[in-house]
């Protein structure tokens, strides 16, 4: 018989990041199905002080791992830490984020414990004490319910900014235990860090998304969307035309090789819609297509569809974002 | 320096995905195939490590006979030679089952390095390189952008949430490739390439020839499965706004229809 549900967490720079409140949470549901205790693991430098806050998102107990040496995520150090609190126990699930390390540590982890792992799911169920896991294929254009093997852990990670994070509630207490690591020995290291202090909002945790591609015509025009993501407290994204020209980095490519993007609203400039680009946005919750080409294929994916020349539209469509943001 | 890639087959990314009948799989008839696109960064970036350390570069890839195609496109961008796991009893594996292949086949080469793409475009599982890397007990580093290697360790860059982390390894190690076709600006076939590639070796193997079997990597040792497929919700195609307004009339227009329409601004 299994003894709890297991959420890992994710720290960074001295916080958790959101998308292990919304692990918490999903994992919470699985253990109240199972009526199961959730337990939560919490691994990274300066990380005790914050362990509590896993509690108002409803994991019962968190056993932390705090040490320097645990500032960045380096999977051949991480690994035998985390594994090494579970296989103490025999947890009827394991969630963690599909974060960028979130990603890395999961399959990493499943080939540690010999098990399957679902990455990047959109939804879990847990029905009659059988797990399932949902999860995009093919970057989004099918999706895919997968089971596991008897006696096998299920292990599922979960996609940032689609499952739904609880209020937090902090009167909730969870229960902390510091567990002494035995660090490895190890062959890889994280020789710095560089963290974008612009307060730029990251591609696959952003609620709005303005994208541009090869309609923008060259890097400096990319003001304008700036301009316009900036009323709209926006994420920039671009195609792979506006990658490729050099006029954006690649970590702004949004599309089958770049992110997977799901926010509430993304707006579509100057991209014609290829099948690629589509891949990467097309679960969007809305979207809004700017192209002067009628016949584009994104109007065929767009919730609303403007067909004017885009330097003469968003600057008009972010002045009137402007007048809404002034008067409410 | 021995470099070995891990080479995937994948269906082109223009494909249109259609679930087959037994509502598990997909359609594979119509389907062009291509080299992973993150595999073919690897690839690129092998023959970079080689033209300025020397060596060999291995592919190494698995699945049914039309892979040799795949393998064949990467010897002529340059690579030395192939190696094809085909093997039925693959079939129904699970990732950890493949990568138990993919480990043995590794071990048997001894490389000082191996490269892979982060993910597959097809199943999108970002799972193969790390568990190869754990199953030999090597390090690996994650999502290079950027690859220097002084021959006994290497040093990537890799990008995260809001940032990017340097990371070193020393050699052998495993890295899996991220970025975009801007940064790694994969090398084409050339046409002497593709002439020199059809006399470089290319080596078939069957699991017994690893010493595995089905029971360790096929379908009864898989883990998970997919039990069923289903097709994204269909977007309707929305409206143009247009009721013959001039430019600052639909910028009002929309704002309006995205603000108490759709509610998301
Ligand atoms: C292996 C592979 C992987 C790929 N991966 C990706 C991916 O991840 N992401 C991705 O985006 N693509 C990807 N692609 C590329 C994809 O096929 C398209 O080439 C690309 O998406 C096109 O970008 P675009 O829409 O910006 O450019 P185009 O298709 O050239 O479209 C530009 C659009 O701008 C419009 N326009 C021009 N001027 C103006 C103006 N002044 N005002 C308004 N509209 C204007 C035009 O009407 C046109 O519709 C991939 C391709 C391959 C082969």
């Amino acid at each position: 018989m299994a003894d709890c549900v297991v959420s890992i967490a994710e720290f960074r720079s001295g916080n958790f990041r959101r998308v292990s409140f919304e692990v918490a949470s999903e994992a919470r549901k699985v253990a109240d199905a199972l009526n199961l205790p959730l337990y939560g693991i919490a691994v990274g430098s300066g990380v005790s002080d914050k362990a509590v806050e896993l509690g108002y998102y409803g994991v019962d107990k968190v056993f932390v791992a705090d040490d320097p040496a645990l500032e960045h995520y380096v999977p051949e150090i991480y690994v035998p830490v985390v594994a090494s609190l579970i296989e103490q126990w025999n947890p009827a699930a394991v969630l963690l984020p599909a974060s960028v390390d979130g990603k890395d540590l999961s399959a990493r982890l499943a080939a540690r414990l010999q098990t399957g792992l679902a990455q990047d799911c959109i939804q879990v169920v847990c029905e009659d004490g059988v797990i399932k896991a949902k999860r995009p294929i093919f970057a989004g254009k099918c999706l895919a319910w997968c089971e596991w093997a008897e006696g096998a852990l299920p292990m599922i990670s979960c996609r940032p900014n689609v499952m739904d994070c609880k209020a937090a509630d902090a009167t909730r207490q969870a229960q902390v235990e510091k567990v002494t690591a035995t660090l490895p020995e190890s062959r890889s290291r994280a020789l710095g860090v560089e963290l974008d202090t612009t307060g730029k909002v990251e591609l696959t945790e952003a609620e709005i998304i303005v994208s541009g591609g090869r309609g923008m015509k060259a890097a400096e025009n990319f003001a304008i969307l700036e301009a316009l993501a900036k009323e709209l407290g926006a994420a920039v994204g671009a195609s792979r035309a506006a990658v490729d020209a050099g006029w954006r980095p690649h970590s702004d490519q949004v599309g089958q090789t770049g992110k997977v993007v799901n926010p509430n609203l993304y707006i579509a400039v100057g991209i014609s819609g290829a099948i690629q680009h589509l891949a990467g946005m097309g679960s969007s919750k809305y979207i809004v297509a700017i192209n002067k080409d009628p016949e584009a294929p994104i109007f065929t994916k767009a919730d609303y569809g403007i067909v004017e020349d885009l330097f003469k539209f968003i600057p008009a469509f972010t002045e009137e974002v402007r007048k809404l943001k002034s008067t409410c | 320096m021995n470099i070995v890639v891990l080479l995937k087959q994948t269906p082109d990314t223009e494909s249109v995905i259609r679930i087959a009948p037994d509502g598990q799989s997909i359609v594979t008839q119509d389907l062009k195939w291509i080299i992973n696109p993150y595999d073919e960064f690897a690839v690129e970036a092998a023959l970079r490590l080689k033209e300025k350390h020397g060596g060999t570069v291995t592919i190494v890839s698995w699945g049914p006979q039309r892979v040799v195609e795949s393998i064949r496109t990467a010897l002529a961008m340059g690579a030395d030679k192939g190696i094809l796991l085909e093997d039925d009893a693959l079939d129904g594996g699970d990732s950890l089952g493949v990568a138990r292949a993919l480990a043995a086949i590794v071990q048997g080469l001894q490389p000082d390095i191996v490269l892979c793409g982060s993910r597959a475009v097809d199943y999108d599982l970002a799972q193969r390189g790390p568990m190869v890397a754990e199953l030999l007990g090597w390090p690996h580093l994650g999502l290079a952008v950027s690859l220097e290697s002084d021959g006994s360790s290497v040093t990537i860059e890799r990008p995260i949430e809001g940032g990017k982390v340097t990371l070193q390894a020393t050699l052998p190690a495993l890295v899996t490739m991220g970025g975009s076709h801007a940064v790694w600006n994969p090398r084409y076939a050339s046409l002497p390439g593709i002439m020199k590639a059809k006399k470089k070796p290319l080596e078939m193997k069957k699991l017994a020839d690893l010493g595995l079997s089905a029971e360790e990597c096929g379908s009864q040792a898989a883990k998970i499965r997919i039990v069923s497929l289903e097709m994204p919700p269909e977007r309707k195609p929305g409206r143009i706004i247009d009721d013959g307004l001039d430019t600052e009339g639909k910028a009002a227009a929309l704002v309006k229809a995205l603000h108490e329409e759709a509610k998301v601004i």
